[in-house]
């Protein structure tokens, strides 16, 4: 599903991501796991055609992302880290948009966000703007924007990010339910290793743009002679991993 | 057709706000209440000359800060949501930059019938293509106000915007005609595209079609809009991988 080789990206002087390789099968759900600045946003950015990479080679489900970034599009969906929608859009109507970008009709497009909302446990928001929402639904109506053409991948960067224990374990279900009912490949990224844990299949840890390792979190742990996933990044980097949520830049 | 969708969901939503329309056109409005009547008994000019200035200043303080609406959609996310899908780049451009022209239109008429109550007399041919003009020119300020947003850093763009428009604005002999500029002035405007369209509207105001003025305000207007959205476009790939 996903394919990629010595992906870089330079910022002027700044590295961001350095020869980033990594393959996703179809059907997995992947964490993608770092601190602060590691590259995982500038890493899902050029796999999703936002960002221009300066180097490397890669195939995102299936289609090659210089040569045919329109197809990438047609098949991915994503979330961003931030906000999707503006604060004082409404819910409804910005989806509804969003649907028809994708290449839905009218009417479908109506059907297809009513079904989305119901599956979000959304049921009854249309009518609302984002500041009116709890951050947990807030969330959830951003990953709707990514999920209305129904994608064979989706890339979620920090689903979960700021979100109460609760919500957040609510998320992950939401998650696994998108696999299970609709075959879903999820690239997500995540500062909680807990999160990785209890959700991925397979992680990969990044850090100061590089994969460091990368297998299923019993591997990492036996491989590390660690007992959790804190334990692998710590052996790894030989640093610990900052957990306590961070502010949002579009809260 | 993806541009079509987009321009009506932004109509929705500045209507949705109804001071979405009125915002942009509250300066020309008090210009033409509070400074008309003065300009109409100066002996320089009557209505006919003083109103398609307005109708210019209108399209710099209106299309020419369009770029605000993408300067939000930037910081929410709005902007990448809308990049990531197989929307053609132009469509996201134009899409915006329509519904920019439609709420000019919208605005322009106000300020025609405002005009009208206070004295002006204009042929019903000249002022729709009096209105075809600041079409072009709306077209072409809000895509250079989008690429500029895109270019420029977020919080530099509101004041530099504001302070590039003014000079424009003045240069162009919107509020008095440049043929009484000294010398150095009135060349100076020639540099600035907006005089010519000044002066194309107050020819068709005053009914001489066929004038050399309407013509070079005409080839301006054509040449600025094709520029402008090529420009845009180019900064809405260039954003691309
Ligand atoms: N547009 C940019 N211009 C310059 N530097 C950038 C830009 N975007 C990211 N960087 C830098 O690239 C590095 C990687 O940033 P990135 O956002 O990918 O990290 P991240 O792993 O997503 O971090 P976080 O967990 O905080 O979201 C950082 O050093 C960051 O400062
Ligand atoms: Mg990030």
């Amino acid at each position: 599903m996903i394919h990629v080789r010595g992906l870089s990206k330079k910022f002027g002087e700044v590295e961001a991501v350095r020869g980033v390789d990594l393959d996703v099968s179809g059907g997995e759900i992947v964490g993608f796991l770092g601190p602060n600045g590691a590259g995982k946003t500038t890493t899902l950015r050029m796999l999703t055609t936002l960002l221009r990479p300066t180097s490397g080679a890669a195939t995102v489900a299936g289609c090659d992302l210089f040569a045919d970034p329109a197809g990438v599009r047609r098949r991915i969906g994503y979330v961003a880290q931030g906000a999707m929608l503006s604060p004082f859009s409404v819910v409804g109507r910005e989806l509804e948009l969003q649907a028809r970008l994708q290449g839905l009709g009218r009417t479908e497009a109506r059907e297809r966000v009513a079904e989305l909302l119901a599956e979000l446990d959304l049921t009854g928001i249309d009518h609302r703007t984002p500041v009116s929402l709890s951050g947990g639904q807030k969330r959830r109506v951003d990953i709707a924007t990514g999920l209305l053409h129904r994608p064979a991948l989706v890339f979620l960067d920090e689903p979960t990010t700021g979100l109460d224990p609760q919500s957040r374990a609510n998320m992950w279900d939401h998650v696994r339910r998108l696999r299970e009912r609709h075959g879903m490949t999820v690239f997500l990224t995540t500062h909680y290793l807990e999160e990785a844990d209890a959700l991925c299949d397979r992680v990969l840890i990044i850090d100061h743009g590089r994969i460091v390792t990368s297998g299923t979190p019993g591997e990492l742990k036996s491989r590390h002679d660690a007992e959790t996933l804190d334990d692998v990044f710590l052996a790894v980097t030989g640093r610990e991993l900052r957990e306590e949520p961070r502010e949002k830049e579009a809260s | 057709m993806t541009t079509l969708i987009l321009t009506r969901h932004y109509l929705g939503e500045t209507f949705h706000n109804r001071l979405g329309v009125v915002f942009g056109a509250v300066q020309p409005a008090l210009y033409l209440v509070l400074f008309g009547p003065l300009f109409d008994r100066s002996g320089v000019g009557s209505w006919n000359v003083l109103v398609p200035g307005l109708l210019v200043q209108l399209g710099l303080m209106s299309a020419g800060l369009a770029g605000f609406g993408i300067v939000f959609d930037q910081r929410f996310g709005v902007l990448d949501r809308l990049r990531v899908t197989p929307a053609g780049r132009l469509s996201l451009l134009l899409g915006r930059v329509l519904k920019d022209a439609v709420v000019l239109l919208i605005q322009a008429v106000l300020l025609l019938a405002l005009g009208y109550a206070f004295g002006l007399r204009a042929p019903l041919l000249g002022v729709l293509l009096g209105l075809m003009l600041m079409t072009m020119l709306a077209i072409s300020l809000a895509s250079l106000s989008y690429a500029a947003a895109l270019r420029i850093r977020q919080e530099l763009f509101a004041p530099i915007t504001s302070t590039v428009v003014v000079p424009l604005l003045l240069l162009s002999g919107a509020f008095l005609p440049m043929s009484l500029a000294p010398r150095w002035l009135d060349i100076l405007s020639r540099f600035t595209p907006f005089r010519y369209v000044v002066e194309a509207v107050r020819g068709l105001f005053a009914g001489s079609y066929a004038s050399a003025p309407v013509l070079w305000g005409t080839v301006v207007s054509l040449v600025l809009a094709v520029a402008s959205v090529a420009v845009g476009v180019r900064i809405f790939q260039s954003e691309n991988a």
